[in-house]
């Protein structure tokens, strides 16, 4: 065992659940040197704490709501060293079945205290989850995108970004509020969300929620019609491909 | 029916008097006749002419026989099933055999043959009918319904029992007591599940139960889950059938609060209206990223058992708003004894 503490984060929304590991990891610190650094009732909430004091494990329950336990975790393969998972569920046969395919670590609460320090004891050595196990446990396209700036996740919640631009290997996000650049391919996006945004450009997805309008463009973009967004004064121009669109959106 | 609070199925003669029967009846009877007529002509068109001829002597044959029966339905549904069903046998020949006399002195019908084709034959429709009846009779009877109502009981979700064990034991190194309560509340909830929910129970316990489950889901989603009751004019001894009202506030928690990072309400409101118990429940829900394989299960169970018991006049009806989910349920008012 190593002389360093192993640093544990618990993610569970029910309060008496994170109360009972919590319980549970002072009783296995008898044996194994660990440092609780926090604990978290959301996955943004866990974003933060992890922003603060990185963590060697995370104990991540699955059912929480607006982001579940499986999306997270493949939300923090993005960071530079992803913690190791262990998630936590009361019961969840599909899950079981496939965690038991893809050999990552689960605990069935109510949770032991030899098991959780067996899962300890392996993670201080395991890799993180692979992406496309995670993927394979994931239902549906994720609520939220997930940028990595400076060793900390941003997540963004799928609903309120405004466009997707395409910029060399990056893709910038924009939101009302800010932008992120994210490592993903516009076309893989496109394919995801594609009931949720429109592809206006060959660089450019909008989220259909948000086009205000369109008029036609002035200055660089002469001649052409522009989409005009809500929540944010860029003008995105259309290309001629993509002016059908124009009409479709329009009319509604 | 003599048979309705009897534990097996009690064979019974149908009820000669009820339109319904005596319908089926005639159907049976002249859908042989038609089969008959087929069955003894080369083709179609010379079938039509067989079958007015073969109608001219079962059609009084069989409302004669009908009429006896009604007539003597009374009396026959006294006797035994088997000698009931002797009785009716022998007297549709009876009456078969008199026709047959009567036809021949008169040389009504040419050719008729001797009586013994046409007494194999009654007693053969006979036996039909009385074996259909005697079928339906088990399909419909309360034994059968019983067993129905017995495989539909309903159960909680083991995603639930282990969170609030999980929550339970979290309490008990913190807070003792709290532990002792929500424990003492599982195994109530616990002791209702897995009893016999057959009979009709007052709707006072279904909500004292339904008291018991919120209070152990409170334990663990804590100010997430908000419950509002309107029930100051519901009448406590209304009966309802047992774990109605929990499984739906179950479904309301699991889709409704669980899924939501802030708080959210639960409401129940119950009460009477022209002779009729209401019971409303209403939870908030998100339109996205719903799960509701299980949830259609249990409402089909819940309605199942409500047509069980009340047929026709138990309903439920679901209704997606907005943001939220209502369940109505609607029985007969019936009080306890």
């Amino acid at each position: 065992m190593s002389e360093q503490a192993l640093k544990v984060l618990i993610v569970d929304d029910e309060a008496p659940a994170r109360a009972r590991l919590r319980d549970v990891l002072a009783d296995v610190a008898a044996e194994i040197k660990l440092e609780v650094v926090g604990e978290a009732g959301t996955a943004r909430d866990a974003v933060d704490v992890l922003a603060a004091h990185p963590a060697d494990v995370v104990l991540l329950d699955i059912r929480m709501p607006e982001m579940d336990g499986i999306e997270f975790a493949q939300h923090l393969q993005k960071l530079p060293q992803p913690p190791a998972i262990v998630f936590t569920t009361a019961y969840d046969a599909y899950a079981i079945r496939a965690f038991e395919v893809h050999a990552i670590d689960y605990l069935l609460k109510p949770i032991r205290t030899a098991r959780l320090k067996e899962a300890l004891t392996r993670a201080q050595s395991a890799r993180a989850p692979s992406a496309a196990a995670l993927k394979d446990l994931s239902k549906g396209a994720p609520a939220f995108l997930s940028a990595q700036e400076r060793g900390r996740i941003h997540l963004i919640p799928v609903d309120d970004v405004i466009y997707l631009k395409a910029e060399l290997k990056y893709v910038t996000v924009r939101t009302a509020q800010r932008e992120y650049l994210i490592e993903e391919a516009l076309a893989r996006l496109e394919q995801e969300y594609g009931d949720r945004f429109v592809r206006v450009h060959r660089n450019c997805l909008v989220a259909r929620a948000a086009v205000r309008g369109f008029e036609r463009g002035t200055g660089e973009s002469e001649g052409q019609w522009v989409a005009l967004l809500e929540g944010c004064d860029e003008k995105i121009p259309v290309s001629r491909r993509q002016q059908h669109i124009v009409r479709e959106l329009g009319r509604q | 029916m003599p048979s309705i609070n009897q534990n097996g199925y009690a064979r019974a003669l149908p009820d000669f008097r009820n339109l319904g029967i005596l319908l089926r009846i005639l159907v049976v009877v002249n859908v042989l006749a038609i089969a008959a007529a087929i069955a003894r002509t080369p083709d179609l068109a010379s079938a039509a002419t067989e079958l007015l001829t073969l109608s001219a002597i079962v059609q009084p044959i069989l409302i004669v026989t009908l009429l006896a029966l009604v007539a003597l339905s009374t009396f026959l549904r006294r006797l035994p099933y088997g000698l009931g069903s002797a009785a009716v046998i022998a007297i549709s020949i009876g009456i078969t055999f008199a026709f047959f006399v009567a036809l021949q002195r008169y040389a009504l019908v040419e050719d008729m043959g001797g009586p013994a084709r046409y007494v194999l034959l009654v007693l053969l429709t006979c036996t039909l009918l009385l074996a259909y009846f005697d079928l339906r009779g088990r399909a419909l009877s309360p034994a059968i319904a019983e067993a129905r109502l017995q495989a539909l009981q309903a159960r909680i979700r083991p995603h639930f029992l282990y969170n609030s064990i999980n929550a339970v034991l979290s309490l008990i190194r913190q807070d003792p007591r709290r532990a002792e309560t929500a424990l003492e509340d599982l195994a109530d909830l616990f002791r209702v599940v897995m009893g016999d929910n057959r009979e009709l129970s007052p709707i006072a316990r279904e909500v004292e139960l339904c008291r018991q489950y919120l209070n152990l889901e409170q334990l663990r989603l804590g100010d997430r889950l908000k419950v509002t009751w309107r029930i100051d004019k519901m009448p406590p001894d209304a009966l309802i059938p047992p774990l109605v009202l929990q499984p739906l506030l179950e479904n309301a928690v699991y889709h409704g609060i669980e899924p939501r990072v802030d708080p959210g309400e639960i409401s129940i409101d119950i009460y009477t209206l022209r002779n009729q118990l209401h019971a409303v429940l209403r939870n908030p829900y998100a339109h996205e990223g719903t799960h509701h394989a299980g949830n259609k299960m249990a409402l089909a169970n819940i309605r199942e058992r409500l047509q069980l018991h009340f047929d026709a006049e138990g309903t439920l009806e679901t209704r997606v708003g907005e943001d939220t989910y209502q369940v109505h349920i609607k029985i007969p008012y019936v009080k306890s004894k």
